[in-house]
């Protein structure tokens, strides 16, 4: 490394102001969880004297997080089970015929990702409240399964084209369909990558707000997003409550996110990189 | 092997082709989305061009769309620079910088209107006790749509700066060490060899850009609901605020189809350029 002094200084200053600047809204949202008030307006950057707990426990409470976080947790599991089951032959045959008719739907789910919602949210707005499919958990994940299976199918058919074609060859000799390939042979090597599928979708689902927005409007069965939503704003009074509430239902993502940043970062950054 | 793709495909076309073709149609017909559609032909479109938010609202588009296109892609450029030249705890850097990327758009959103923005609350608000006066700029119309850019591009850039840190360690050490061996600073070394290094996936990224920049509607529709006074209006919350509280469903899959239209001339330029790099490369 023969990098100059004065620019490893530069970088390295570079990086932290990057790191500080990336964290200050998060560290100020936590501590100021913790505070009253009245403490916050005083000075929003001071660390909380006393911990403020019950900030916690009446979010918990007022924004019935209970509930919506059982909500939240219906619904990006419902999505995470249709987008494996739906992706993951699809990804196995796109990977592996060839032909017009394939080519075709590959770039057919290829677009896919690229139409704004807003181009089918209306129509499917209308349709479904004319089904009796607005305020129905299983009709959002529908939806969810719809606008994130195009960019699992295409992570899922890079590890599929990773296995090695002698596999599916040797257990056509042993007389294996096409589904029997499938199952035994495609699927468990498939593993890693519905893992990482399953995390990316759980995480969208998780976060994702205008779908959320727009087809759970009855309290009963709104998401943990949605009713933090509706319940603060602008002109909020209650931040110390708001940013407990905010903590609360960010803090799952972040644990998994800890735990397994790995498999997160490789999986959002995978299509961007490799193309 | 047709059924293999066929619950996927299903699924894609009932929720995002055949809807996607009505908005297509109804954007021919006068509906309020209860009564009876009525045609219009292409009045809904004249109805976008003689009204004034909705070139405001285009004109916001292509704001965010140029703010997109350089800040956060300068940001991460030299970010991921700064991460090839100095080793020290990358991962721990990666980590950090990624994490607004994994956080809610309205958690975010409310994070920076109490901590940041708020006159009361904020970090606007205490920089005001401390004599640097910085008025409120989620209340000014000619600056909130500013202020939302900078929570997405909080959001935002440090997720780029991973991808194009990925993107830059696939280019070989060989080139790297070459060019500094020759004496290259910094600035060279990104220019000369770490950019001309991940040309395809700047070019995916800034194509992705201009793409959700059409789109852009969370963020804005999280902390201004596109005000005050339609200064941050884009044309996603245009299309929303027209379907769903002005009921005007024809206006609103109007908007939809123009905000498309952009999209969609992203993503031929760039099948068209990636067509003629791989004409050149065969």
């Amino acid at each position: 490394m023969t990098e100059s002094r004065l620019n490893r200084t530069l970088c390295l200053a570079l990086i932290g102001v990057a790191s500080f600047a990336s964290l200050l809204p998060i560290v100020l949202a936590v501590m100021n969880a913790l505070k009253t008030t009245v403490e916050i307006s005083t000075n929003p950057l001071a660390p909380p004297g006393r911990l403020h707990w019950e900030n916690f426990t009446s979010a918990w409470k007022d924004a019935a997080l209970g509930p919506s976080l059982l909500h939240s947790v219906d619904l990006a599991g419902l999505t995470i089970i249709l987008v494996c089951v739906t992706a993951a032959p699809c990804a196995y045959v796109l990977a592996r015929q060839k032909g017009r008719g394939w080519r075709f739907l590959t770039f057919y789910f290829m677009a896919s990702i690229t139409v704004p919602v807003q181009l089918y949210l209306y129509p499917l707005y209308f349709i479904f409240a004319k089904l009796g499919l607005v305020n129905s958990i299983p009709a959002v994940a529908l939806i969810y399964t719809a606008m994130f299976s195009p960019f699992s199918i295409f992570l899922l058919r890079t590890y599929v084209l990773s296995i090695p074609y002698a596999l599916e060859e040797a257990s056509e000799v042993d007389g294996a369909t096409a589904w029997q390939k499938f199952f035994y042979v495609i699927l468990p090597m498939m593993r890693p990558g519905l893992l990482t599928v399953a995390i990316i979708v759980g995480l969208n689902a998780w976060n994702e707000f205008v779908v959320a927005v727009t087809f759970l409007q009855n309290n009963d069965n709104l998401t943990a997003i949605v009713k933090f939503y509706g319940l603060t704003g602008q002109f909020s009074t209650d931040w110390g409550e708001m940013l407990a509430a905010a903590v609360t239902i960010a803090l799952p993502v972040v644990l998994v996110f800890v735990l397994l940043q790995r498999r997160f970062i490789d999986g959002m950054t995978a299509g961007a990189v490799k193309s | 092997m047709w059924l293999f793709a066929l619950p996927a495909l299903l699924i894609n076309v009932c929720i995002i082709l055949i809807p996607a073709v009505l908005t297509l149609g109804a954007a021919l017909f006068f509906w309020d989305g209860v009564g009876t559609p009525v045609w219009a032909g292409l009045a809904n479109f004249q109805g976008l061009i003689d009204d004034p938010v909705f070139w405001s609202a285009l004109t916001n588009n292509f704001i965010w769309t140029a703010i997109f296109l350089v800040i956060p892609m300068c940001l991460a450029l030299v970010m991921a620079a700064a991460l090839m030249v100095v080793p020290h705890s990358r991962i721990v850097v990666q980590s950090i910088i990624f994490l607004p990327r994994i956080l809610a758009a309205a958690i975010t959103g409310r994070i920076f209107q109490g901590m940041i923005f708020s006159p009361a609350t904020g970090l606007l608000g205490w920089l005001n006790g401390h004599g640097l006066a910085i008025a409120d700029p989620l209340a000014d119309p000619d600056r909130s749509l500013y202020a939302v850019a900078a929570v997405d591009i909080w959001h935002w850039w440090g997720f780029l700066a991973v991808v194009f840190f990925a993107a830059m360690r696939q280019i070989s050490i060989d080139q790297i060490e070459a060019a500094r061996l020759d004496g290259a600073g910094f600035f060279a070394l990104l220019r000369y060899v770490l950019l001309p290094g991940i040309r395809p996936t700047l070019a995916l990224m800034m194509i992705l850009t201009v793409i959700w920049s059409f789109q852009v509607f969370d963020f804005i529709y999280i902390v201004t609901q596109g005000g005050p006074a339609y200064g941050s209006e884009v044309l996603a919350t245009y299309a929303y605020r027209h379907a769903f509280f002005a009921g005007d469903v024809g206006k609103a899959t109007a908007a939809a189809c123009v905000m498309s239209l952009f999209g969609l001339g992203a993503t031929a330029m760039y099948l068209w350029l990636q067509s003629r790099d791989g004409a050149q490369a065969a």
